[in-house]
C-alpha cells in the first residue's frame, strides 16, 4: 500500500491495519521519518515537500517489489506527506510485516534507503531567514549502496 | 512531447512544463537539454550547473537515453526526500 498525501497519518492506526491484513505475521518492523532541523541551521520553521504524481508511486511501488524479491516479507505500508509541513511533523511512514523480525526489519531499512535516493521527492526547508531547497547528502547515496554488495 | 520540471530546476527556470509538437532533432534526453541551452539566459545557467537527473516517462533514465515524440521526459535535481 503506497499512499502519498498532505494529511498527518496515525501510527498505531497503520500498525493495526498491517496486523489485520494477515493473522499469521509474526513481526511488524516500522519507521517514522520527522522534519528536524538540518546540520547548524537552528533557524528551521518547516518544509515544503514536492513530489512527481505518478512517477513516486511508480519508484515505489518498484522499491517494494525489490524487498519482496529479497526477503520473505508479507504486506508493506508506505505513506509520504507533501505540502507544508511544520518542524516535529511526521513526514515519511514506512512498516514491513513477516513472519520473522529478520526480514521486517532489513526490508523497512532497505524500502526507507531506495526512497531516500531514488523517489522523486524534494524537499524545501522554510527558514526565518529565507527558504532553500535542501541539497542531496553523499551519505544517503552511501546507505542504499550498501544493498548492493550484500 | 511531454518536458516538465520539478524543485529548484521548476523555480529557476519559471516553468513546470511544455509540449512540443517539433522534435525535429531530439533523439535523446541531452538533445532536448541542448535545444534548451540554445534559448540563452535563464536556461544555459540553469541547466548547466550542478547535478541534473532526468527520467523518461516516470522512470530514472540517464542524458544518453533515446526519447521518442509520444514520451513524457522530466527533468530534476538529485532527490531529497524520506
Amino acid at each position: 500500500m503506497i499512499r502519498i498525501q498532505e494529511a498527518d497519518f496515525i501510527v498505531q492506526d497503520e500498525m493495526d491495519a498491517l496486523k489485520a491484513d494477515c493473522p499469521k505475521i509474526g513481526a511488524i518492523c516500522c519507521f517514522t521519518g520527522l522534519v528536524r532541523e538540518f546540520g547548524d541551521r537552528t533557524d528551521l520553521t518547516g518544509m515544503f515537500l514536492e513530489h512527481y504524481p505518478g512517477m513516486t508511486e511508480k519508484a515505489l511501488r518498484k522499491i517494494i517489489n525489490q524487498a519482496h524479491e529479497r526477503w520473505p516479507i508479507d504486506k508493506v505500508r508506505v505513506i509520504h506527506r507533501v505540502g507544508e509541513l511544520d518542524l516535529g511533523d511526521q513526514i515519511v511512514f514506512v512498516a514491513v510485516s513477516s513472519a520473522h523480525r529478520e526480514a521486517s526489519f532489513a526490508a523497512c531499512e532497505f524500502i526507507m534507503d531506495y526512497l531516500k535516493v531514488s523517489a522523486p521527492f524534494w524537499k524545501k526547508e522554510r527558514t526565518t531567514s529565507g527558504d532553500n531547497w535542501v541539497e542531496e547528502k553523499g551519505t544517503d547515496q552511501q546507505r542504499a549502496n550498501r544493498w548492493h554488495t550484500e | 512531447m511531454k518536458i516538465l520540471f520539478f524543485a529548484s530546476l521548476r523555480e529557476r527556470l519559471q516553468c513546470d512544463q511544455e509540449e512540443w509538437s517539433d522534435v525535429t532533432n531530439i533523439t535523446t534526453a541531452q538533445s532536448i537539454i541542448d535545444h534548451l541551452i540554445e534559448r540563452g539566459a535563464p536556461w544555459d545557467a540553469v541547466l548547466q550547473s550542478g547535478k541534473l537527473l532526468v527520467s523518461i516517462n516516470q522512470e530514472m533514465a540517464s542524458l544518453s537515453s533515446p526519447v521518442d515524440p509520444d514520451d513524457e521526459v522530466a527533468f530534476f535535481p538529485p532527490v531529497t526526500g524520506g
